[in-house]
């Protein structure tokens, strides 16, 4: 009998549950069954994209299936492992297993919120009220705590009052920008993941 | 990692320490896997608990937390005394023979030139002698009582198998066997690999610990090769890219150092910044080409406006005058000094240290900008459990971000592989990128400054964004910005080696130079396993064309030590780069591809410093250029090796520098010893909003010895209190003995295991009737951390254990 991988099965459309259905059928059989409910798979029809999982950094490979709805809407089917990795070879545990109910949650933060000193509740904002009250904030900060000359002369031109932290899960490209605009800005207070 | 995920399979020994690879990293410890049962490789564990990596490994040693150079040390002392090393390798390419100047020396606990009230070493005894062509003097027969081998003998020496089991709590027979299958890892034909994790990091000595990992596989011939190397196993989908390009107060991208004050202009920034050659045949290429870097960045940040009249503007940049890292931030808001804070994926009130100290600082705040997909613990401080909202004056802004999977752009993993992935999903709801947001907040800065004026604007003013829609860069382009370009041809560089230093070509990051050329974006590359033949020509596993790999796509760092003088691999069945005669063949080579190894003038195999060799002794720690073992902060015990300077001299006391109260317990009151760690059911804490995996791990808990567990009358499932100086936790008790006493000096001690994921956000704290008031595992945990890189000690710490 000829090896079968699990990417042959993946190729063949026998992903997820149709996989475990044929599991005792012997692997010549379950190819054949497999092209046969192929149309009637969760993923049949659906856009294959590649994306990598956000957890740790084994940066294991996956794939990713989407299909457009009738409205316009995408709908995210499945992710798995992608057979191709030579990181993963198609394997994933418990949280990239479940990296779909990461991606898509009804627990996620719908709009911008608020909360003014001394206030004991959010309250929605719009992104203009929040990013223009950012914005008027980080001046303010800036001016008062900027330093342009240290105590020794030295030019230092640094903004002291200001820290920016995070991007663990930033894309590469943003954590580069993220760096770039928050020097431009004059920050010193620069942190994100790798110490902590 | 100097080498990667699916390397580890090439090798013969696998010494895991700090790290907990089968259930933290469970689908990258495949390879470890597969090199135990593919070529019948061992794996050593030593670990705090008995975990799923101790159950597949050869030898399990329980070892006390944080004391791991004491574990190396012993190591490096038995591949010393018997003559073990890699003899070639040792004389060639490390500095073993180079001598250490007169005034150097180790007493008591303390190296030469220590300042008890400035708590710092003055390190300049700390370096080489000099000869009289000016480069360092070294001596080939590693004779010299002065020469780093000799030093380094006699610094380990101290470290016996009694003394090592005193520190460790590793019983001398269990050490001995350990030593055995390590002294074996010197000779050619041989590799071990070193792999950790934070339970290295996370101490006051976690540089050294790393250090005194790496000063043992330089002495093994393990660095650079397939197989071997130090290899950090990292937490987060995008730590490494992240660091890489310098979301870190000390850094510029490319790990270029921040400039300091009083460096006037870029000949001061080199000078004090870059390596300086100290031999001959160094060739010393980072600190050759470091005024290239800097200025290649400039002029990506500051285009037209960087000149070299205004030396690229260097002035721009920020100059710190003091550490401005994680703990610093907090420091400096309970100082009321830090008046706005900006997290994105982060959250400082769940990642503490000491997180009641850092809830204190949060609420010291005028104002908090928190960027998540889900909320946090900081965005949620101010009405946590037990919280008097209207009390606190900090004004928070929530904005929702986007996922990983609603953008594309790369994650670079532990093992430096840069893949790209696809935008899969639209935005959910209103949620917006992270880049764009700053974007956005950083044009509506820029709109005030140039309405009001204000102090110094010009590097907000001229900073680049040549992007389509400044407002929304796209990631590709940012890509394209990062890898950079020949000013005068408009080309993508190829190479970081072509980068100028006066002001013809930019590079945002230079060492992801390469990663994107004119013709397309390698990131994005998916030659993997589908066709092993032809993407894994070399057969060791580096498939070259799968993703990109920094610096340059290679896939192993420092791979001209792979190979002997000649350029013969050590292990031909093991290559990493090979000498054909003409060039350099197999990984990319970290080496000139055409220069001739017999070549009188051939450069040493460590190219980016500047001895040109590995170095065993170094001056570019601030506590100590040999690691030595130190005791956490808090400790049960006083250092067996110097009682009067028993923990790191030199680590930052941030509560006694700024004048508030002692923060730090002893063992009368808190007689435990605790360590934190992760769960393969949850990442940090995003993860308690995903319900599946909140089904797998729905609830705190701690685990304890069974012993102590029967002293104390706790069983399974009882609820506990545990307190340190600085907080409680009341969870539940799992009583286990995968945890167990061992005797440290002299002294019976426990340790107690805390997972960290829990806190009062999540699917669980919404049903707990108390919310998760005491379920932050950070409430326990020191505000003191590495003396050079300030990373906290989360790993070692005093506690109280009570049944509730």
């Amino acid at each position: 009998m000829p090896a079968i991988t699990r990417r042959d099965l993946l190729k063949a459309g026998m992903a997820g549950a149709g996989a475990l259905a044929a599991a005792g059928l012997g692997f010549d059989v379950a190819v054949a069954e497999s092209t046969k409910v192929k149309q009637n798979l969760r993923i049949a029809g659906a856009k294959e994209s590649h994306s990598i999982c956000p957890y740790c950094a084994v940066g294991c490979s996956l794939v990713a299936y989407t299909r457009q709805n009738a409205d316009g809407s995408v709908q995210l089917l499945q992710i798995e492992g992608d057979p191709d990795s030579p990181v993963n070879e198609g394997r994933l545990c418990p949280k990239g297993a479940t990296a779909m109910q990461l991606a898509t949650s009804p627990r996620r933060v719908e709009s911008p919120q608020y909360r003014a000193a001394g206030a004991t509740s959010w309250k929605s904002v719009t992104w203009e009220f929040a990013l223009g009250k950012i914005a008027q904030n980080i001046k303010a900060s800036r001016d008062a705590s900027f330093v342009t000359t240290d105590g020794n002369g030295n030019t230092v031109n640094r903004t002291e009052g200001i820290a920016f932290a995070g991007g663990a899960a930033f894309s590469s490209e943003e954590g580069y920008f993220a760096t770039k605009l928050m020097r431009g800005l004059g920050l010193v207070h620069l942190e994100q993941q790798a110490r902590v | 990692m100097t080498n990667h995920w699916r390397d580890i399979k090439n090798a013969d020994l696998i010494l895991i320490n700090g790290a907990n690879p089968a259930e933290a990293h469970p689908v990258g410890f495949q390879w470890f896997m597969r090199a135990k049962l593919d070529r019948g490789a061992k794996i050593i564990h030593a670990d705090p608990r008995f975990t799923r990596t101790s159950a597949v490994a050869d030898l399990y040693l329980r070892i006390r937390t944080g004391s791991d150079v004491a574990y190396f040390g012993g190591l490096i002392n038995h591949v010393l005394q018997n003559n073990l090393f890699q003899d070639v390798y040792v004389r060639n390419y490390t500095n073993a023979s180079f001598i250490v100047k007169q005034g150097f020396g180790f007493t008591d606990g303390l190296f030469s030139g220590y300042s008890s009230t400035k708590r710092a070493y003055d390190i300049s005894s700390w370096s080489y002698e000099a000869g009289s062509d000016g480069f360092a003097r070294r001596d080939m027969t590693l004779q010299d009582p002065r020469s780093v081998f000799q030093l380094m003998k006699t610094h380990y020496a101290r470290y016996t198998p009694d003394v090592v089991s005193s520190i460790t709590g590793i019983p001398v027979d269990e050490f001995k066997k350990v030593a055995d299958l390590v002294g074996q890892m010197g000779k050619p034909d041989k590799v071990m690999t070193i792999v950790y994790a934070v339970g290295l990091t996370h101490h006051t000595t976690g540089g050294q610990l790393i250090r005194s990992g790496a000063v043992l596989q330089l002495l093994l011939g393990n660095m650079g090769r397939p197989g071997g190397g130090m290899n950090a196993e990292r937490g987060h989908a995008n730590i490494q890219g992240n660091t890489d390009h310098a979301i870190s107060w000390e850094i510029l991208p490319g790990y270029l150092r921040i400039p300091a004050p009083g460096q006037k202009n870029l000949d001061d920034y080199v000078a004090q910044s870059a390596p300086k050659k100290s031999d001959p045949n160094s060739w010393n290429f980072f600190g050759t080409n470091y005024r290239k870097f800097m200025v290649s960045t400039l002029k990506g940040w500051y285009g037209d406006t960087a000149t070299k009249d205004n030396e690229f503007a260097f002035d721009y940049i920020p100059k710190p005058g003091q550490n401005s890292s994680w703990m610093s931030i907090y420091d400096q808001a309970l100082k009321g000094k830090m008046e706005g804070v900006m997290l994105s994926g982060m959250t400082a009130a769940s990642i503490g240290p000491d997180s009641n100290q850092v809830q204190q600082a949060l609420s010291n705040l005028k104002w908090l900008v928190v960027m998540d997909a889900l909320p946090t613990t900081s965005s949620e401080f101010w009405h946590a459990p037990g919280v008097d909202a209207s009390q606190v004056k900090t004004e928070v802004f929530m904005l929702p971000a986007t996922h990983w999977i609603e953008k594309d752009g790369s994650f670079v993993n532990s093992g430096r592989w840069s893949q790209w992935k696809d935008q899969v999903v639209p935005p959910q709801g209103q949620a917006r990128h992270d880049h764009w947001i700053l974007a956005d907040i950083f044009s509506r800065v820029k709109a005030l400054y140039n309405q009001q004026g204000g102090k110094f604007p010009d590097p907000i003013m001229h900073l680049t964004f040549n992007y389509k829609d400044p407002l929304k860069p796209e990631l590709d382009e940012i890509a394209k910005e990062i890898n950079g370009k020949d000013l005068a041809t408009g080309k993508q560089m190829t190479t970081f080696a072509n980068l100028k230093d006066d002001g013809t070509t930019t590079a945002g990051d230079w060492i992801y130079t390469g990663s994107y050329l004119d013709s397309g974006n390698l990131m994005k590359r998916r030659d993997g396993i589908q066709d092993p033949k032809t993407n894994d020509p070399t057969g060791m596993g580096f498939y070259p064309n799968w993703a990109w790999s920094w610096p340059l796509n290679r896939r192993v760092m420092y791979n001209r030590a792979s190979a002997d003088l000649d350029g013969k691999p050590w292990d031909p069945k093991r290559p990493g780069i090979t000498w054909n005669g003409t060039r350099w063949v197999g990984d990319v080579p970290d080496y000139p591809a055409t220069m001739n190894p017999h070549d009188p003038n051939a450069y040493l195999p460590f190219i980016m410093n500047g001895e040109g060799v590995g170095r065993l002794f170094s001056n570019g720690m601030i506590d100590g250029p040999f690691p030595e073992h130190y005791e956490p902060v808090e400790s049960p015990v006083a250092n067996p090796l110097h009682a009067s300077v028993s923990a790191s001299p030199v680590a930052f006391l941030y509560d006694q520098a700024a004048g508030r109260p002692n923060r730090f317990g002893t063992a009368a009151e808190f007689p435990y010893i605790a360590t934190s760690y992760r769960l393969t059911e949850h990442e940090h804490y995003v993860t308690q909003h995903v319900p599946h995996l909140v089904q797998l791990q729905p609830e705190p808990f701690v685990e304890i010895p069974w012993e102590l567990a029967q002293t104390k009358g706790i069983k399974t499932g009882d609820k506990v209190r545990v307190s340190s100086k600085r907080g409680k936790l009341e969870v539940l008790a799992v009583v286990t003995k995968r945890l167990g006493s061992m005797t440290v000096a002299g002294q019976k001690v426990f340790q107690i295991g805390i997972p960290i994921h829990w806190g009062y956000v999540g699917i669980a704290a919404d049903s707990d009737p108390s919310h998760g008031r005491y379920w932050l595992a950070n409430a326990l945990t020191p505000f003191v951390g590495d003396a050079n890189a300030r990373t906290p000690e989360f790993k070692a710490f005093l506690v109280n254990l009570e049944k509730m």
